[in-house]
């Protein structure tokens, strides 16, 4: 192609490298980098820096494979959504074919590369991963049922367990718990953001809770899921995972949770409006602070082992 | 001749070939590590060395 053949609608197709960066959804990798590493070193079996460093890596590159799938599929839901209208497949910055190239070829390389720097069982969890959330999540659940938000929250809780396979090659009680406080606090994190989102999902057709049941429907399960899930993270202190500082943030944090959620659960509609949705937007952030403290909480445990410090 | 004028498509394109090639970079970097320390962690067995789980000699007793 010749340089005279330049035309601004081809300058507006021209993807640089950040646009392929974006596709990967680095927000959610930073989240997938930290609860897998936590996964990992809360692990009873050490694992070498270089190899607990590559595990890491392959993962998060699952989850951007996964991130980058889901846009392809997606792409006509982000158009209409304000939040994702400026992702690079709706903007035209990267074409839906690259979108769909990137995911395949990433998915692929990350599950084998994670196979062999770690062990066979952590690559093929990977494999199912990717496939949860690009499958049963993007093409399946997420449009046809409103519990979309519940079982696609499956995909997101799996990191912590595959660095907890990297580390032992299985799974145990601890990893599972892991796995369930983050499937657990998913539903009261997401269903708080499209209560006060609820135009965006609306406009796109995605059936969220607050539009199919309604949005008294919607604060009654996430205080159902709070109440399930406070017992469940204080209970994880028991394991050999926890220990006296894990306990004392699951329990402060819980017990601000259950509040949040009960102010969420009292609240109509009318007040909620009123005051622009405070409550809602305050405990959306308490849920970001809970997970990543929890989480943090785990790390900790796991480092104060060294000191014999920390656990029970 | 050079071109006078920078194309923003140019720019875009730099990105994504320097992107590529320190990505590149770091992956045959990262693949060194890795076959490093895979062959100190283990130890390795050479062919003139005895196998602990060896099959019965061919001609033994």
């Amino acid at each position: 192609m010749s340089d005279a053949s330049i035309t601004p609608e081809v300058t507006g197709g021209e993807a640089e490298f950040g646009d392929y960066i974006a596709l990967l959804k680095p927000r959610v990798m930073s989240l997938v980098v930290f609860t897998a590493f936590i996964g990992l070193i809360a692990a009873p079996v050490p694992v070498h820096p270089v190899i607990a460093f590559c595990a890491v890596l392959f993962i998060a590159i699952g989850g951007g494979a996964s991130g980058a799938l889901n846009m392809w599929y997606d792409a006509d839901i982000d158009a209409v959504m304000k939040r994702t209208s400026g992702r690079p497949i709706p903007s035209g910055r990267v074409g839906a074919h690259e979108a769909l190239a990137l995911g395949l070829t990433l998915a692929g390389f990350s599950c084998v590369m994670l196979a062999l720097a770690a062990n066979v069982f952590s690559g093929l969890f990977l494999a199912f991963t990717i496939f949860f959330y690009a499958v049963i999540y993007t093409m399946w659940l997420k449009r046809w049922t409103p519990q979309n938000i519940v079982i696609g929250g499956a995909a997101g809780a799996f990191p912590p367990m595959i660095g907890w396979a990297v580390s032992t090659g299985g799974v145990s009680l601890e990893s599972v718990l892991m796995f369930l406080l983050v499937f657990m606090w998913t539903p009261p994190h997401f269903w708080a953001l499209a209560l006060f989102m609820k135009s965006d999902y609306d406009a796109a057709k995605v059936p969220m809770l607050t539009a199919t049941h309604g949005r008294r429907v919607t604060r009654r399960h996430i205080l159902a899921y709070t109440l399930l899930l406070a017992p469940l993270a204080i209970g994880t202190g028991f394991t050999s995972i926890g220990g006296p500082f894990y306990m004392a943030v699951a329990v402060v944090l819980n017990g601000l949770f259950l509040l949040g959620a009960l102010r969420i659960w009292r609240r109509d509609e009318e007040a909620a409006a009123a005051d622009g949705y405070k409550v809602e937007k305050s405990f959306f952030k308490l849920s970001l602070i809970y997970l990543f403290a929890h989480f943090a909480a785990i790390g900790a445990e796991a480092g104060l082992h060294h000191f014999n410090v920390g656990g029970w | 001749m050079p071109l006078a004028h920078e194309h923003e498509i140019h720019a875009r394109r730099r990105s994504r070939n320097f992107g590529l090639g320190a990505v590149l970079v770091a992956f045959v970097v990262l693949i060194f590590l890795l076959t490093f320390v895979k062959v100190t962690q283990q130890s390795i067995a050479f062919p003139d060395q005895p196998v602990a789980s060896g099959k019965p000699d061919a001609g033994g007793n």
